[in-house]
């Protein structure tokens, strides 16, 4: 019997919701399991990267008593991961933001550790449960996985920043992520990491889909970023579909590039 | 003829570079859900030589870039790309092309050793519907949006989602 498993954690600042659907999803003491060692990889992630802990492995960073050569893998691994997503957006993500008179640079790689830690959450659970579909919502970004091509894709609303209890598209995800960057639930707190200024000029909100969910959120920040040239960069990335919303006018869906432009 | 055959080398090499490019288009894209075994294996498509000269194939061997078979159909031809190393493993491509024109491309090898890997290949293209959204009859199962904060959940539609199934 198909059945839906949901548990809702806080953890990270932010509700983060896990649903397991599949053979016995309700009674199956695997699931169960599985579920708490992704919840735990998530609290795991917040003490390692927590700003607010002052015993967090990146708060000994950013008051210079370790160095990131010397920090934890998972410290590493973001870094990384920072750097990459700085190369491909042409630095309108950046994981080094201005802090200080003198252009100094302070690691703040919060922007892409949600996304990381419920991707990596999402992936435990796949692996962890192959006849299962599984879904891991964080405060809005959303990873899905599975296995399985005999059951039917998630379903996946964007929520409208104007009314944020009504949605303005929806999509079919089986595998992948879904992130949205704006203003709508913490005033604007996107950045531009060149100037430290508020960005995202003249949108209210940007959803990219991409394979998986640090790709989706480190391209929505930066296309939101971007403010009017959103649009055209978002179409210059293979795979990926978006939703801008503009503070005026109707949402735009963008396509990124495609095979067929090849053909 | 001589001229035609050196048309064909050119076209051979154009194709081989294309390629290349369109092993890293597929394997983002991944039209192809290959989780299944069933996908044609790289000897399932051997190098076959359109026409009869087989001399011009393995003349041809110091590039090894790509291998043709000739297709049934009339004016189409498949072509079976190298196989390129990603960082997510190995992946191979095969297109056919129609009076010039590439009418079809398909991926022949995916890596599929690990859950990531998996994740890329079963990862397809979504299109975004804002038609049924205006008629919020979907059946929805998360909300993405501007982040949530645990105030802001309670009243979010994530929560009376959860609510249902909890």
């Amino acid at each position: 019997v198909n059945e839906r498993f949901v548990h809702v954690e806080q953890v990270m600042g932010m509700p983060v919701s896990i649903h397991v659907r599949g053979p016995q999803a309700r009674t199956d003491p695997d699931v169960r399991e599985a579920v708490v060692r992704a919840v735990q990889g998530l609290h795991d992630a917040d003490a390692i990267f927590s700003t607010w802990k002052a015993g967090s492995a990146l708060s000994r960073i950013r008051r210079g008593e370790l160095l990131l050569a010397d920090a934890p893998g998972e410290v590493r691994e973001v870094a990384r991961l920072c750097r990459e997503a700085r190369d491909r957006t042409d630095a309108w993500f950046d994981g080094w933001l201005p802090h200080g008179p003198r252009g100094e640079r302070l690691f703040e790689p919060t922007g892409l550790v949600k996304g990381w830690a419920v991707q990596r959450a999402c992936d435990l659970l796949r692996g962890a449960l192959p006849a299962h579909d599984v879904l891991v919502d964080a405060g809005g970004d959303v990873a899905v996985a599975g296995n399985r091509v005999d059951t039917p894709a998630w379903t996946i609303g964007i929520e409208d920043p104007r009314d944020r209890s009504k949605l303005l598209a929806t999509l079919e995800l089986r595998t992948g992520g879904v992130a949205t960057s704006g203003s709508a639930a913490r005033g604007a707190h996107v950045l531009d990491p060149r100037t430290g200024e508020p960005a995202g000029i003249g949108l209210l909100a940007v959803t990219v889909v991409a394979p998986d969910l640090v790709t989706a959120d480190v391209d929505a920040t930066a296309g939101f970023a971007r403010g009017a040239d959103a649009d055209r960069w978002l179409g210059t990335l293979p795979g990926r579909t978006a939703l801008v919303v503009p503070v005026a006018g109707p949402a735009r869906t963008v396509s990124g590039t495609t095979l067929s432009a090849l053909a | 003829v001589t001229s035609g055959r050196d048309d064909f080398t050119d076209m051979r090499r154009n194709l081989a570079a294309l390629l290349g490019t369109l092993t890293t288009l597929v394997l983002l894209f991944s039209y192809h859900t290959s989780l299944d075994s069933s996908a044609p294996t790289p000897s399932a498509a051997a190098p076959q030589t359109p026409g009869s000269d087989s001399s011009s194939s393995s003349g041809d061997s110091s590039g090894s870039s790509s291998s043709t078979s000739g297709s049934s159909s009339s004016g189409a031809k498949t072509y079976t790309g190298e196989v390129a190393d990603t960082r997510w493993g190995p992946v191979q491509v095969k297109i056919t092309v129609t009076n010039g024109k590439i009418t079809a491309a398909e991926t022949t090898q995916v890596p599929n050793e690990n859950p990531r890997d998996q994740e890329i290949n079963s990862y397809a293209v979504p299109v975004l519907n804002q038609e049924a959204a205006q008629a919020q009859s979907a059946q929805i199962d998360a909300v993405s949006g501007a982040t949530v904060t645990s105030d802001g959940y309670i009243q979010s539609l994530q929560s009376a989602i959860d609510k249902a199934h909890l």
